[in-house]
């Protein structure tokens, strides 16, 4: 177990440091250079733009800029905003706050009712099964900004229950104003993993040491916990992982469509105006919530199959 | 004579297919065994043989139709509640598996599997149901069964595992074993051992045990009375000691023609044409007259039925022709 966790942590570390390569190389392969977004549509002489130049180390060599970038991140130095001159720590930690929270409340949701939904078709075959089924079938293809301008056109202006656009004050008004853009990062993702427990738990409800458990005379609900869930975590808990990764991209879409001040609204801003120290930071971000989900997922999964403990130090 | 253990008496199972059809998979299966005695079951897949157990024990396919009766010590299986069904499978039946990698649950240690019923169902404190794991880990001739309760399903050989599946079995000491062709799934050399134990420590405990199998020379080795089945039904029914001499179903002398034998030259062994069918597949007469040498036009539209012949029973309705003309070439 501890040689599992190492070796994921080894890997882990290799693909941040392999995706921060690719994203800061391909910032700088990216059309534009960023002095330009400093002077705008003013042309400047030569000489003012060779300072500016300087000043950004942009008259250094790639690999240098890289490194000195890399060191600053590792010394929690993610630069210097381009566009408005905070520090890009600054700008990015503000909205993590926001975007954690509402990654979290989409979570609950997913995991309470696709958990639910799955379980209730895979126990219940026939009709219950059949009108589950349905159910997910249209909730996997609604993407989330379909979801969005539909959730905000009924429990917003129609209704007017929740916030259409932005949070209110204190925890509870951010809360009360993440409800919308939650669920509407849930609807698709609740679908998915309802198919996916649904699957695994019918997977196991056939298999052979289930029976073992039912033959012995253990209640079912026993069975059911101890050997039936307990042996459909592992797909389910990749579902998890994977969902959560995504949910980090689409705040990209879903915090622009309920201008939620997170980092999904700071990346589309930063692109818009090439703020490139604040892009490198926040797609670095996205990069380490994926890393860090699936590493999890792995290890929640050895912890329940204790023969994906071996193969993990084998490989 | 005592009160049987278990008791079967026209036992039938049908299946209601995809295509809403049904499928006869056991028809009328009449069993009896006493309290402590070993009883095979022999027959090629399909016969019906581990259905047989299912339906003991009621551990049937969703869409299973049972009729006819199961009684286990006087009381009807099939009409148990809920309650009666998991006291009864608890306490009374144990069973035994063809293949304990798939039906030992692989994320939970040696340990946990085999306490489990124990601490579950009769409130036995965890330290103790472990010691008594250890003991009888020890029974069947396991080395080192403290190391082995903490070790996972996949990190022991499949004859280990078998071993303690027997063991789990033995823990909820119950009065009758049902045995589901335990050693197919093994090697060889580890078969005869397995069989070993669990004929073993039956005797000295007393259990009933049925044995299942398709392999009619280990069933005569372990038990005193045989059942050959064949398509979901029983055609030759004879105590194993006998059965040799005096079999007497052209199904039964065709398994004993198409065995290899030790004191004669290798000849070609006589193999039974045809291949084996299912219940559901058999015609209106004897399920056997396709592959029989003896059938008769007769053979084909009219069902024989199981009757005694010899000190046994058997279902063929040329049988003392048969048995008059083996006398007679033998003589």
């Amino acid at each position: 177990m501890t040689r599992l966790l190492l070796h994921r942590l080894g890997g882990l570390l290799t693909t941040l440091f392999l995706s921060s390569v690719v994203i800061f190389g391909s910032l700088y392969l990216a059309p534009g250079s960023p002095e330009n977004v400093i002077f705008g549509s003013r042309t400047p002489s030569a000489a003012a733009r060779a300072a500016v130049r300087h000043r950004l180390h942009l008259d250094q060599p790639l690999p240098v800029r890289y490194w000195d970038w890399l060191t600053g991140v590792l010394h929690g130095d993610l630069g210097t905003s381009m566009v408005t001159g905070q520090p890009v720590a600054d700008r990015v930690g503000s909205g993590l706050g926001t975007t954690l929270l509402l990654v979290l409340m989409t979570m609950v949701l997913v995991v309470l009712i696709g958990l639910a939904m799955g379980l209730t078709a895979a126990l219940l075959p026939g009709r219950v099964d059949g009108a589950v089924n349905a159910a997910t079938s249209v909730s996997v293809t609604v993407p989330s900004f379909v979801a969005s301008a539909l959730l905000i056109s009924l429990f917003a202006v129609k209704l007017g229950w929740f916030p259409a656009s932005g949070l209110g004050q204190g925890f509870g008004g951010k809360v009360d104003g993440l409800v919308l853009p939650a669920v509407a990062l849930a609807i698709l993702s609740c679908g998915f993993l309802a198919r996916v427990t649904r699957n695994a738990v019918r997977d196991q409800l056939e298999r052979e040491h289930v029976q073992t458990a039912l033959v012995r005379g253990l209640p079912r609900r026993t069975v059911l916990r101890s050997h039936v869930l307990r042996n459909a975590l592992p797909p389910i808990v990749t579902a998890v992982g994977l969902l959560t990764a995504g949910t980090f991209a689409s705040t990209l879409v879903v915090e622009s469509a309920f201008a939620v001040p997170g980092i999904g609204q700071l990346t589309i801003q930063s692109v818009a105006q090439k703020d490139f120290p604040v892009v490198q930071a926040v797609a670095l971000l996205l990069v380490a919530a994926f890393v860090v989900c699936n590493a999890a997922s792995d290890l929640i999964q050895a912890v329940v199959d204790p023969r994906l403990r071996e193969a993990g130090s084998t490989s | 004579m005592t009160a049987p253990l278990l008791e079967l008496a026209g036992l039938t199972v049908d299946i209601t297919t995809e295509d809403g059809g049904t499928r006869t998979l056991l028809d009328g299966i009449d069993l009896s065994l006493a309290p402590g005695e070993a009883l095979g079951l022999v027959g090629e897949s399909g016969s019906g043989k581990s259905m047989t157990m299912r339906a003991v024990t009621r551990l049937l396919p969703r869409g299973a139709a049972v009729s006819g009766a199961v009684r286990y010590d006087g009381a009807e299986v099939l009409a148990m509640d809920a309650g009666a069904l998991r006291r009864y499978r608890d306490r009374e039946v144990g069973l035994v598996f063809q293949d304990p990698r798939a039906h030992v649950n692989p994320t939970r240690r040696i340990g946990a599997f085999l306490i489990e019923a124990l601490v579950r169902n009769r409130g036995v404190g965890k330290r103790e149901a472990l010691a008594r794991a250890a003991a009888v880990l020890a029974e069947v001739g396991i080395d080192d069964p403290q190391r082995r309760l903490r070790q996972y399903p996949h990190e022991v050989s499949g004859g280990m595992l078998q071993r303690v599946m027997i063991a789990s079995v033995l823990l909820a000491e119950p009065r009758l074993i049902l045995a589901d062709e335990p050693t197919t799934a093994l090697d060889v050399t580890i078969q005869r051992e397995v069989v070993g134990i669990l004929d073993r420590l039956r005797r000295e405990r007393g259990m009933g045990m049925v044995f299942i199998t398709h392999d009619l020379d280990l069933a005569l080795a372990v038990c005193g009375r045989v059942a050959v089945m064949y398509a979901g039904r029983i055609v030759e029914l004879r105590s194993a000691d006998t059965l040799h001499e005096r079999a007497a179903h052209p199904y039964t002398l065709g398994l004993l023609g198409s065995r290899p034998s030790i004191d004669e030259r290798a000849q070609r062994l006589t193999a039974i044409p045809g291949r084996p069918v299912s219940a559901f597949e058999s015609g209106p007469g004897c399920a056997f007259a396709p592959r029989c040498g003896f059938a008769t036009a007769q053979c084909e539209t009219t069902p024989p039925a199981l009757a005694e012949f010899d000190d046994g029973l058997v279902r063929c309705s040329r049988v003392e022709e048969i048995h008059a003309a083996r006398t007679e070439a033998t003589a």
